[in-house]
């Protein structure tokens, strides 16, 4: 069955500390509950029969790393998730921010890039996509390789169609995209404004300031002094005045940040204070 | 045996069960309620609101990293799953579906069975899907215990139904005796 209980707690933190260690990438801070099933899927798919088999991988096999990350981080997500959310980007948020001269947008975290290609049309329709520049970033290489190709499965969008009216779109959202046999191809003119790039939230520091910062259903994977740690990230990383997006169940209220920020009504939006 | 943690797991069907069982829970309850239901991301539900105009216990959706408190109501919110980081605090997920669903009742079960062991109870009301089945199973393996809705007075029997040949031990109850069977739970210690 899915659900499957090889790893202990002591054994993940061996392990985790392990892969800090050698590899640098530190999960330590993750919420155990949801890597516990990671872990335990991975030994699953790749038929490992014991938490030493999955360590003696990891620790002996270099090249097994980037599958490792793949399959330890989660990367569900899909166009207009929260149709709501988009909603008010588009007829709020944005606007506001289209008095700048240039509006420069981080997703964090951005998975497949669904989300910054859901960003990428809305400026588009208010006509402000020329003076902006998504950064896409994840920790995942594997998953901004996918994102920059700007290839998605045709499957999908009916739900993102429904997805994009609700959130207040008016075009004929097939027209962002062609259909070819079971994939979506998403037109070059909405990409040529997103940089794809790897960003660990947890090692890696600021590299931009921005006008918005979008991290969205990447927390809830992090413990409480994790997300602390990566809000300070964003609050450096934040013009005044600016804004900060969180998934739907995230909060900003248990952060120290708090206040200095206030909260877009009904939203899980955070607008930094002067 | 006593209770940390009493999970209430439902699909189609259930909803009508949950406005008749949580008016008469008693508000003194010494353990906190976690409800994993099916129900659509958009639009937006309004079953916290039906759930919470029907008893006096407070009723919210989680959020991320909520500390659970006893005597009061949990929901899980659609498109998430619910996972249970330790006895206090929960972590919610957005990992891929379960038994084609999130939230996956198997997928909380299970959580709750390995951190509450055997001071789990868990509730599976009316649905057509067997999620929930292997979490109860789980549950049952913990020395936890396991209430399964009659399916007999199901809406759809179809889960109780396969939770009941899975388990065949497990107590049946009809929808009028289960606040009775959990009101009872506050007396074991
Ligand atoms: C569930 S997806 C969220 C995707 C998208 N933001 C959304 O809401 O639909 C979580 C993403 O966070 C990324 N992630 C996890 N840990 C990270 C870290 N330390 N730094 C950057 N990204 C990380 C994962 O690789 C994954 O793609």
């Amino acid at each position: 069955m899915m659900e499957l209980d090889i790893i202990k707690d002591d054994e993940m933190d061996l392990l985790l500390e392990d892969v800090s260690t050698i590899y640098g990438y530190d999960f330590t801070q993750y919420s155990k509950a949801s890597l516990k099933r990671r872990l335990n899927r991975i030994c699953l798919i790749d038929k490992l029969a014991s938490f030493a088999e999955l360590r003696y991988q990891v620790v002996n096999d270099p090249s097994y790393l980037q599958r490792f990350v793949e399959e330890i981080t989660v990367n569900v997500t899909e166009m207009f998730r929260d149709p709501y959310f988009y909603k008010k980007l588009r007829e709020d948020i944005l606007p506001k921010l289209g008095t700048y001269p240039f509006i420069r947008i981080w997703v964090a975290g951005c998975s497949t890039g669904e989300e910054a290609y859901s960003i990428a049309v809305l400026l588009q329709e208010i006509n402000l996509y020329h003076k902006s520049l998504i950064y896409a970033t994840d920790i995942n290489p594997t998953v901004i390789e996918k994102a920059s190709k700007g290839i998605f499965p045709l499957s999908k969008m009916k739900q993102y169609s429904e997805n994009y009216i609700h959130a207040g779109g008016t075009q004929d959202f097939s027209s962002y995209y062609v259909a070819m046999y079971d994939i979506a191809k998403f037109h070059e003119s909405l990409s040529k404004r997103i940089l794809f790039s790897t960003h660990n939230l947890v090692s890696d520091s600021s590299f931009n300031e921005f006008q918005l910062i979008l991290c969205r259903n990447v927390l809830i994977y992090f413990d409480k002094d994790l997300q602390n740690k990566v809000f300070r990230l964003f609050d450096n990383s934040l013009q005044n005045l600016c804004y900060l997006a969180l998934g739907d169940k995230e909060t900003l209220r248990f952060s120290s940040l708090e206040s200095r920020y206030r909260q877009v009504k009904d939203q899980k939006i955070w607008q930094k204070l002067n | 045996m006593a209770t940390d943690i009493l999970l209430i797991g439902g699909s189609a069907g259930s909803i009508t069960v949950l406005l008749q069982v949580l008016p008469a829970i008693d508000t003194d309850i010494s353990f906190p309620i976690v409800i994993v239901l099916h129900r659509k991301s958009y639009p937006k539900s309004e079953l916290d609101h039906l759930l919470e105009i029907s008893t006096a216990l407070p009723v919210q959706e989680v959020d991320d990293k909520m500390e659970l408190e006893n005597g009061k109501i949990y929901l899980v919110p659609a498109d998430y799953h619910l996972l249970f980081e330790d006895e206090r605090s929960i972590a919610l997920d957005v990992s891929e579906k379960v038994n084609y669903s999130r939230p996956s009742i198997d997928v909380t079960f299970l959580s709750a069975a390995s951190i509450f062991g055997d001071r789990t109870v868990a509730l599976l009301l009316s649905g057509g899907n067997k999620d929930g089945v292997e979490g109860l199973v789980s549950i049952v393996e913990h020395q936890g215990r396991v209430l399964i809705q009659d399916p007999v007075t199901a809406e759809v029997d179809y889960m109780p139904q396969q939770a009941m040949e899975a388990l065949p031990t497990a107590t049946i109850l009809r929808p009028e005796h289960m606040a009775d069977a959990i009101n009872q739970l506050k007396h074991y210690k």
